[in-house]
């Protein structure tokens, strides 16, 4: 059983790191489009803070754009860790969205500090609530940590179920795979919930599970008996999780990079025989297939011919 | 949030009924007084018989597009078959590189927690018309795109299961083209999603599927809009000689004006500046290009104007609705600019003409057609704050606002230069709230302002510029007394052709003397070498 359990465990991770690296290519590798962005854009040095652009400099093009990593990551941090838009903009959703975000995010806490408690253990460390330094914190961080995320997660997810269920703006606009999905969190979190809380509150054992995990233990793992149906099922339920999400929408979890820094905040001004340029060059070849009148595509010509030309050539 | 009274689910908009929502006055949010109650404003006219039995008309109460009714349903059939060959263009790098991938990620990612709605002026204006919800049509779009092009309509129960029902017919897509046109693309509801979904850009890019594979556009935008100017050189109407003639009795008016000898410079091979304007000011709003023609001068620029094919007329209506028509018109004005080999294009006040031609178009021009752009607004800031031109700020000595045109604020990210000379030359400036990058839209965008056909006026002021007169009185809510003169600096051509009709529609200026105009004539107005009292205090 132990050995299934570690076995599904890789695929899941395997199958979670492939989605997002295939959509991630996918999306990358799209060609370059026409500038969209938003403002205020937060890279624009001075003047992310009024939504200013490097275009109210006079002559803007003869002088250095001023871009600050500082001021991205100044938007970027509340953003994705406090979800500051809902909550500026949406505050009765961020009330049930941010736990369970939040909640996630702890988990995804939850299985840095089990991979150093994996990691720790591997070296001889105890870790136990009366242990050394670092054994002792591993040991408490992972108790607070992993419980605060399944009950916030779980809180949220309820939350966030119950208004798709009873508000009609809301339900109006829900799949029946929307309601799928966090039936699936609830269920997950709630099973997560219960095994820690009746047989393994310390999370010792899910961390023994990780020990096998990151040693690629699969042999010593066969025989070792797992300790309760409880914490199987929450294996199970929490790969299949993992390796689920990146194939639904809630891929924005990363899909949102490209739609910050390729759409909204791509401000880069194109120059005379610059790499923008080179591209736009490209996608210019393309063939049209348009049917308008004006504009007659037949697939042969391409976009320079159809934007040189006037409507009456068509 | 408060919530919508009406329901309205998306696959209703698959089934056959005569509209499938309702404009009514008494459920428009209340505007501030004294237009607090359905009675004081005028009432929404509905549609003619004829017009409903002429036209596709079973969205709403209005129309923008006015799609004739097809006579058979083999007619009807044939336009289906055609949408759909152009939704499957839409999602193709060959036909869509210009906003492919934008459009992909607002296709995938929408967690439709309304987010959105709050931010739109229109649902907002409505009454929380469940149709005008930024998501309603984004969903519609995204449930047609994910059953018919990602699926190829094979996706069976399973792809319903997990995106949603919907029904491709005739009654879908002639209330999708409408639905298109009851968007302002201010992107406002873009700006607050939490994940970055763009609904403005996907009513732009439907509305690219009726242009660029069926030709149904809104006739003000493509036949009378960016077909003509093309042709003649300016959506007007105007050729070369006739915006040279009307440009000279412009430059007597302002010359007589104020005192000055102004000439407005034409075809001036080498100047330093092209000043392109839209020309509808030319024809609507003379004392603009004349204002600029004073200030130009005035500081000492090198700078000309144009008479080839576009070069006098900014606009690029293509920018709403169509890519091919918005590469044609900015490669134009390019091409204008390099023949005179000009060191940069100035953009004179046109929100839209900014947009397309600094920020859109600078993945369309290469080589040597990738000339300078500059806002007028920069330039004017310049000019103002360096001195080179003296003001008198007392001659502004009345309550100014300032309305932020979406494609220069909110998608440009020109916010200052305008706000640091108006707060030079008009001591009681006061901000309209909100204002900047998180402004309303004057519910002209997108080419509204243009389109005033059977009551889509009507709807533009009862809805489209509802929020943005809400704005206007509340910026002057002390002063509304008619006997204090009020100026609303609106320096955007389809913005201020938008307030003309708000004004008139809802007697501002009879009323409560609350004038619109835009940066320019503020700015020669308090002019020290020009004679006094540049504005013109009547509506206009």
């Amino acid at each position: 059983m132990g050995s299934i359990l570690l076995i599904l465990a890789y695929a899941a991770v395997a199958a979670f790191l492939a989605a997002v690296v295939w959509r991630g290519v996918k999306i990358a590798r799209l060609p370059i489009h026409l500038r969209w962005e938003l403002y205020p854009v937060a890279h624009e040095k001075g003047r992310a803070s009024y939504g200013g652009s490097y275009l109210e400099e006079p002559n803007w093009w003869t002088k250095p754009r001023q871009s600050s990593l500082f001021g991205e990551l100044k938007v970027m941090i509340p953003e994705i860790l406090l979800l500051e838009g809902v909550r500026e903009h949406n505050k009765s959703h961020w009330l049930r969205t941010f736990p369970f975000h939040f909640g996630l995010y702890l988990l995804g806490g939850l299985v840095v500090l089990l991979l150093l408690g994996s990691a720790a253990t591997a070296m001889g460390v105890t870790i136990s609530g009366d242990a050394r330094l670092l054994g002792r914190a591993l040991y408490h961080l992972t108790y607070i940590v992993g419980h605060a995320g399944l009950g916030l997660g779980l809180i949220g997810a309820i939350a966030l179920l119950v208004r798709r269920v009873s508000d009609l703006d809301y339900r109006e606009y829900t799949k029946k795979a929307d309601y799928f999905n966090l039936v699936f969190f609830v269920v997950t979190l709630a099973v997560a919930l219960v095994a820690h809380a009746t047989a393994d509150p310390t999370f010792s054992g899910l961390r023994a599970f990780f020990v096998q995990l990151v040693t690629f233990d699969v042999a010593a793992s066969s025989g070792t008996a797992v300790p309760s149906a409880l914490f199987a099922a929450e294996i199970v339920l929490g790969c299949v999780l993992l390796a689920y999400i990146p194939l639904t929408h809630m891929s924005h979890f990363f899909t949102k990079y490209f739609m910050y820094h390729d759409v909204r905040w791509s401000d880069e001004p194109s120059f005379k025989g610059g790499k923008i340029e080179q591209k736009v060059t490209e996608a210019m070849k393309y063939p049209v297939s348009w049917s308008a009148p004006h504009i007659r595509g037949d697939g042969k010509k391409n976009w320079v011919d159809v934007a040189t030309s006037g409507v009456e050539e068509n | 949030m408060e919530k919508t009274k009406k329901r309205v689910k998306i696959e209703d908009i698959s089934k056959k009924s005569k509209k499938l929502t309702e404009l009514r006055k008494e459920d428009f949010k209340p505007l501030p007084a004294p237009f607090d109650t359905p009675e004081s404003t005028p009432d929404f006219k509905p549609l003619s018989e004829k017009a409903e039995e002429t036209y596709e008309c079973s969205l709403d109460d209005t129309l923008a597009v006015s799609i004739p009714k097809p006579a058979t349903k083999e007619e009807e059939d044939k336009l289906v078959a055609k949408f759909l060959s152009g939704l499957q263009k839409l999602f193709t790098k060959e036909n869509n590189w210009t906003f492919l991938q934008p459009l992909l990620l607002s296709m995938e990612h929408c967690a439709t927690c309304h987010t959105c709605s709050d931010a739109c002026h229109i649902y907002e204006a409505s009454g929380n018309n469940p149709v005008y919800r930024p998501a309603y049509r984004s969903e519609v779009f995204r449930r047609l795109y994910k059953k018919y092009v990602k699926h190829k309509g094979n996706g069976g129960m399973l792809q319903a299961w997990r995106d949603g029902e919907i029904d491709l017919n005739w009654t879908t897509v002639a209330r999708l083209a409408e639905l298109a046109y009851r968007c302002n693309l201010c992107r406002r509801c873009a700006q607050t999603c939490p994940i970055g979904v763009d609904n403005g850009l996907i009513a732009h890019e439907i509305r690219k599927i009726f242009s660029q594979e069926m030709g149904i556009a809104p006739k003000e935008l493509h036949e009378n809009g960016s077909v003509l100017q093309l042709k003649v050189g300016s959506t007007t109407g105007m050729n070369a000689i006739v915006v040279k003639d009307n440009l000279e009795f412009i430059d007597e008016d302002v010359s007589e004006k104020t005192g000055l000898t102004i000439e407005t410079p034409w075809d001036k091979a080498g100047a330093d500046i092209l000043l392109v304007h839209n020309a509808g000011e030319i024809l609507s709003w003379p004392m603009n290009p004349g204002a600029f023609a004073v200030i130009f001068e005035s500081a000492g620029l090198s700078w000309t104007m144009s008479s080839e094919l576009a070069g006098y007329d900014s606009v690029n209506y293509g920018v709403w609705y169509d890519d091919a028509q918005f590469a044609r018109v900015a490669i134009q004005h390019a091409q204008v600019a390099k023949n005179l080999g000009v060191k940069k294009i100035v953009l004179g006040e046109c929100g839209h003409a900014h947009k397309a031609l600094t920020v859109i178009a600078d993945r369309v021009l290469t080589g040597d057609l990738n000339i300078p752009r500059e806002s007028a607004f920069v330039t004017l800031e310049d000019i103002v704050m360096s001195g080179r031109i003296k003001v008198d700020p007392t001659r502004n000595d009345f309550p100014v606002t300032l309305h932020d045109p979406c494609n220069v604020v909110r998608l440009m990210g020109i916010v200052e230069p305008q706000r640091r000379v108006i707060r030079k030359i008009a001591p009681r400036f006061r901000e309209m709230t909100p204002h900047g990058v998180d402004n309303y839209c004057c519910g002209g965008g997108s080419g509204f302002a243009i389109m005033s056909g059977h009551n889509f006026g009507d709807w533009r002021a009862q809805i489209g510029g509802r929020k943005k007169i809400e704005q206007i009185l509340n910026a002057f809510k002390d002063e509304l007394d008619p006997s204090i003169q009020k100026y609303v600096c609106a320096p955007c051509s389809n913005c201020k052709g938008q307030l003309r009709d708000l004004f008139n529609y809802y007697d501002l200026w009879e009323k409560h003397s609350i004038l619109y105009d835009g940066l320019v004539e503020l700015i020669v107005n308090c002019m020290e070498d020009v004679e006094p009292g540049f504005i013109e205090w009547e509506m206009h």
